[in-house]
């Protein structure tokens, strides 16, 4: 088991490596870096001293190496545009985007997964029909059309919610916090509603497809044969049995709410990461596009550690090793 | 002899087709049929656009800014000529909208084709040569499944803008937005196809060919490749409906297709600007048409996965 | 008053193609203490019936007449509640794969004490210890320690032990077993009807045993019922049923039994079954392609001859190639096989018999040892053609005739490809022809040409299998259990076949089975095989009436013990 979770480690490591080897590529190689420092009246021989100074004509191995080095500090260099550091530009963005992911991630999973459970046991109630055709419109409508839908409608017509920014946030120090103004509670509705209906349609998908076939399998069959109470044969021996391959699947979609965010973040102009990324990619701004892949990449590698960890606590057959 | 001979072929595949399990399911599947109507009539509006359209949207001498942001015919100061307003520029809503249809569906369907072709080859190679190779290609795919579709196409994008000079990139655009979209999609057709395949090729009939004496190449292609294609036009069929969405959402957030080659979503993106100002229809109409296309290509793809699984019948 | 009692009981599927009769109209009962067993060949509809005792019809099946009565009371009309309360307490179940039939998350004991306090008033405590004691009396060892262990630690005769004993849980006054040894070895197959018959007698449980297997039925019931494409055709004692059946299916299906007794030199034919067909009398292989000379070498010596042979199979990849883990299949075998004879191999799963098969075929590749073809080891030829001209001299009949056929061809193609694959003809009408005549040849008929594997039964795709094996002329057959997945009246009509052409063409052949009895009605010569080893080789009647390996003899003893009256 130990083994397991190391060689697991071992791989998130080498994930980890090959993002920072394509980041470090698009800083280096994607539009000059001394041309995007300096002005047009800078000299040739300044321009030699400042690469020399930056390292820049240093090995590939050792550029890369101190590149990590201050990738793992968090630092990415100074942003093109806005000239100032990009741990800082992200730092202070981080907040936004973390509120808004957390809070639809929960929302997807506490309504998905009964949703998912629900349909696949009461197979033919009308309710399940009703969830069912909701979540194909779901999963059919672009995160950034359901923004624009609800501005229509909560924003511009009845006009009961704010359709963009934070709202008035309190400031901790080190976190910036709209939960706890009003008005930043009722900026946070509509965005986390737009982020969570795609996950949470396609965790009650999963869920249900899941749940089916354990429900088919033989040893469901042999709990009824033994007379098993239906509710001990979904609740006990089917859902369990469910999860393990849920677990994996929605670990890995949760991580990707945190990307996904960036279209809601642009729909309602919230100052997250998302926003700062997109203006970033419209600017040609290589630093902020570098540092905000590669804290995505970690969200995500660290989420799969977890969700490998989560799989081995749960299921025996990778626990103990196979007797007689 | 020869006609005699097509005739009975003609017979024996009608009969084949009554007996289908799969067509008798789509016949009898109102949700099957109507969205493979609707999905074709959008896509018949969008290869008829110049033939079908009241005016073309594109020919900057028939716009007239006299006609700007009017509503749809039906409310006041609405025009018979607009059946659904006009935008900013004086140009027909309706008519952008098929011509909209057009970039998206090609868009659509180029970069599934593409995703399809590089994930269906890759996963092939991998299940079926398995060893060193199959570890490097599954490798690339897990490193790019850390990333969401929609972050890859960005980046690619991205690259591409800082790369090249603004014309260039208003040039390039539509290709860049299809590669970007075929690269991001491809791992789902390359995982699926090699499990697929890992158990196809243990099967008895991949060793009745081996013992007859097939090469790999022959028994990959002939053999294998047409029992694990179910799947995979499943995947497709969604994929198509995300690749649409996907590009109306690079378009949206301004980094997709520019103004001069307006998709569905591009259409979306201007008009957001004059939500607030009650100008809705501009939103809202393309937003209907890209909601319908997407889930009738969503409900399609739904129920032949449904259809090809005996086990959920 | 008998302890279970169906009456008329009928149960139907409904389909597109209208409602499909599973069950038609049975009767019988079971009294304590007594086995009834109930055989059928597939589709015959003897699962159905039981699972129709307790409800649990896999949907869209409905019983549509009929009545079902526990000691008197009728039990197939209560509702749902009522029913599971029945389950399980009074009627206990064991089904036929014990791999799959347990909850994998949860030790045995969870899952044995859940049983048990559901249908029995005791705590806890009681329930645990009353586990353990459950786990001893179906014989397994530490059941203190194991109780806590996860199915997965299990082996798979003991798992089937652990599902008896969750049948037990609650004393059960029936137990329906439904094929409880199909999916096992021999050896473990008479350990675990033994136990069942024991708990049968110590309990006095009435126990219903589905099987499709003669031997089993010999083997421990006292009556026995027999089904027939949803009918019953006939119930009574077992021995009066297996030496003195009345109905006519009962009578040819017995007689379809390979005997394990005699050589005979053809299976008698099922006769009441419909699909039977045997290729046309008139036909004459010498006027046809098939039969005219080959145009391959002659040589003198061997066959085949296997020297020293070894397998290996990664079992756990590693990152440096020493460290990966092995397992052996083969451990260093060798023989001969001389040319026209029919050589046979016996094994349980896992000795090693087909990965022979598929080391001599090419498929795999040996990882020690010598296989040569005609005196030629292919492994070690270069030149392309050459090696093709080995490979059409030997082809390969294969075990499962649902993986075996490319369900995306048409059978035409199936057949043809080989055909041209290695030029054996010059233009399509040619190809054509010689398709025919092979499907004419295998008892097909050449209107099966233009259909797909999935339009066909099981015996029928394992004769297009034989089609596209005989497709490039070959000299050498290998055929590997052939007819392990077929009911018994299509085995006897495929083993007929095989052997007529084997004769007709004179074909070498090695032919690889599990099963004692067709092993002596097919074979000259036989290898023994256990553990990745070939413990003896002997002619067929010398290693039957004198086998000399202690293996043997024991696998010679757990041969069924009935004998057909002939």
């Amino acid at each position: 088991m130990l083994t397991f979770i190391a060689k697991r480690m071992i791989q998130s490591v080498l994930v980890m490596i090959a993002v920072g080897l394509i980041t470090f590529a698009l800083l280096r190689f994607v539009g000059d870096p001394i041309s995007n420092m300096v002005g047009q009246d800078t000299s040739t021989a300044e321009r030699e001293e400042l690469k020399e100074a930056l390292g820049l004509n240093d090995p590939f191995v050792i550029q890369f190496a101190n590149f990590a080095k201050n990738a793992v500090k968090g630092e990415f260099g100074l942003s093109y545009t806005l000239r100032v550091p990009v741990s800082q530009l992200l730092s202070e963005r981080i907040p936004a985007t973390l509120e808004l992911s957390i809070l639809s991630a929960l929302l997807a999973l506490f309504i998905g997964m009964p949703m998912g459970i629900y349909t696949a046991i009461h197979k033919d109630s009308w309710l399940t029909k009703l969830f069912l055709s909701s979540s194909l419109v779901g999963v059919s409508l672009p995160t950034f059309l359901i923004g624009i839908l609800l501005i229509l409608l909560f924003g511009v017509m009845f006009r009961w919610l704010p359709t963009f920014g934070r709202g008035e946030v309190v400031d901790l120090g080190w976190w910036s916090t709209g939960l706890l103004t009003w008005s930043g509670i009722k900026s946070l509705i509509l965005p986390t509603i737009t982020l969570a209906i795609f996950q949470l349609t396609l965790i009650m998908r999963l869920v249900r497809a899941e749940m089916l076939e354990v429900l088919r399998t033989d040893y469901i069959k042999f709990g009824r044969a033994r007379g098993l109470s239906m509710k001990s044969i979904h609740y006990r021996h089917a859902l369990k049995n469910t999860l393990i391959p849920v677990i994996t699947i929605t670990g890995l979609q949760l991580g990707s709410i945190i990307a996904f965010a960036l279209i809601t973040e642009s729909v309602f102009q919230w100052p997250g990461m998302g926003l700062l990324f997109i203006q970033a990619i419209g600017n040609a701004d290589v630093p902020i596009m570098a540092a905000y892949l590669v804290l995505i990449a970690f969200i995500f590698v660290a989420i799969n550690l977890l969700v490998d960890i989560l799989y081995v606590v749960l299921d025996p057959r990778l626990r103990t090793t196979v007797g007689d | 002899m020869e006609n005699e001979n097509n005739l009975n072929r003609w017979q024996d595949f009608r009969r084949r087709l009554a007996d289908n399990d799969i067509w008798y399911s789509f016949k009898h599947t109102p949700m099957a049929y109507i969205s493979a109507i609707t999905g074709i009539t959008l896509i018949a509006l969008a290869v008829f656009a110049p033939l079908v359209a009241p005016q073309n949207p594109f020919d900057l001498a028939s716009l007239d800014l006299f006609d700007a942001s009017m509503p749809p015919s039906w409310m006041d100061q609405g025009d018979p000529r607009f059946l659904l307003g006009t935008d900013d520029q004086g140009r027909g809503i309706l008519s952008t909208i098929f011509y909209g249809l057009r970039i998206s569906l090609f868009v659509g369907f180029t970069s599934v084709f593409l995703s399809l072709l590089i994930g269906v080859s890759l996963g092939l190679i991998s299940g079926y040569i398995g060893g060193r190779v199959d570890a490097v290609i599954m490798r690339i795919a897990d490193v790019q499944l850390s990333f969401p579709a929609i972050l890859i196409a960005l980046l690619i994008d991205g690259v591409f803008r800082t790369v090249a000079s603004k014309e260039i990139h208003e040039d390039l655009a539509l290709y860049v937005v299809i590669f970007a979209i075929a690269i991001s999609g491809w791992v789902q057709y390359a995982r699926t196809v090699r499990s697929s395949v890992m158990t196809e090729k243990i099967k008895e009939y991949v060793q009745a060919g081996q013992v007859i004496g097939l090469g790999s190449g022959r028994i990959m292609i002939k053999h294998i490749l047409p029992n694990v294609l179910g799947p995979v036009f499943v995947i497709g069929t969604l994929h198509l409906a995300l690749a649409i969405i996907i590009e109306a959402t690079l378009s949206f957030l301004g980094v997709g297709l520019p103004p001069t080659t307006p998709s569905l979503g591009t259409l979306i993106r201007i008009g957001n600007e004059y939500l607030f100002s009650g100008e809705w229809w501009i939103t809202i109409f393309p937003g209907a048409t890209l909601i319908i296309l997407s889930l009738s290509v969503n409900l399609f793809g739904d129920w032949l996965r449904d259809a090809l699984n005996p086990k959920l019948q | 008053m008998s302890l279970l009692e169906i009456k008329n009981l009928t149960v139907k599927f409904p389909s597109r193609k209208g409602d499909f009769t599973a069950v038609n109209d049975v009767s019988l009962s079971v009294e304590p203490g007594e086995i009834l067993g109930i055989v059928g060949e597939s589709g015959a509809g003897k699962s159905t019936v039981g699972n129709a005792i307790i409800s649990l019809l896999d949907p869209p099946g409905y019983v549509s007449g009929g009545s079902v009565w526990l000691k008197g009371e009728r039990i197939d009309d209560l509702d749902e509640n009522l029913k599971s309360a029945i389950r399980g307490k009074r009627i206990g179940m064991i089904f036929q794969d014990p791999l799959t039939s347990l909850n994998p998350l949860e030790t045995v004991g969870a899952q044995l004490i859940e049983t048990i306090t559901l249908h029995l008033d005791i705590d806890e405590k009681a329930a645990r210890a009353r586990a353990i004691d459950l786990l001893n009396q179906v014989g397994i060892e530490n059941s203190e320690e194991r109780v806590d262990q996860f199915p997965h630690q299990f082996s798979g005769g003991m798992r089937q032990r652990v599902v008896i004993a969750l049948a037990l849980c609650s004393d059960p006054e029936v137990v329906i077993a439904d094929e409880p040894t199909t999916a096992l070895d021999v050896s473990i197959q008479a350990q675990i009807l033994g136990l069942l018959r024991k708990l049968c007698e110590d309990r006095n449980v009435g126990m219903i045993m589905v099987t499709h297997d003669m031997g089993v039925i010999a083997e421990i019931t006292d009556r026995v019922a027999v089904m027939y494409n949803g009918k019953l055709v006939e119930i009574g004692k077992t021995d009066k049923v297996l030496y003195n059946p009345t109905h006519d299916y009962t009578k040819s299906l017995i007689s379809a039994v390979p005997r394990p007794d005699k050589k005979s030199h053809r299976f008698p034919l099922v006769t009441y079954i419909e699909d039977v067909k045997e290729r046309p009398e008139d036909l004459k292989l010498s006027d046809m392609w098939l039969g005219k000379t080959r145009d391959y070498e002659e040589f003198d010596g061997p066959m085949l001859q296997v020297e020293n042979l070894k397998q290996d199979f990664v079992v756990k990849h590693a990152i440096f190639k020493r460290n990966h883990k092995y397992f052996t299949a083969l451990k260093g075998v060798s023989f001969d096989i001389k040319q026209g004879e029919v050589f046979g191999i016996v094994g349980e799963s896992g000795s090693g018999k087909s990965t022979i098969a598929r080391c001599v075929t090419g498929i795999y590749e040996p990882s020690g040892g010598t296989v040569s073809i005609c005196g030629t080891d292919l492994n070690k030829l270069e030149d392309k053609s050459r090696q093709n001209y080995y490979r059409r001299q030997t082809q390969m009949v294969f075990q499962d005739p649902f993986s075996s056929l490319n369900g995306r061809m048409r059978v035409e193609n199936i057949i043809a490809e080989p055909i041209i694959f290695h030029k054996q003809a010059t233009n399509k009408t040619e190809v054509k022809k010689i398709v025919d005549e092979l499907l004419e040849t295998v008892g097909l008929g050449s209107n099966a040409a233009q259909k797909f594997p999935h339009e066909f039964s099981g015996g029928q795709r394992q004769r297009i299998s034989i089609a596209r094996a005989l497709a490039t002329r070959p000299r050498f057959l290998i055929c590997d259990e052939p007819t392990s997945a077929l009911d018994v009246s299509i085995q006897a009509q495929v083993l007929n076949l095989l052997k007529d052409l084997q004769e007709e063409l004179g074909l070498t052949m090695m032919f690889i089975s599990h099963d004692l009895p067709v092993i002596r009605q097919m074979c000259d010569r036989v290898a023994v095989m256990q553990s990745g080893e070939i413990l003896e080789i002997a002619e067929t009647e010398a290693l039957f009436n004198t086998p000399q390996h202690s293996y043997t003899q024991s696998l010679l003893g757990l041969m069924p013990k009935f004998r057909t009256v002939s």
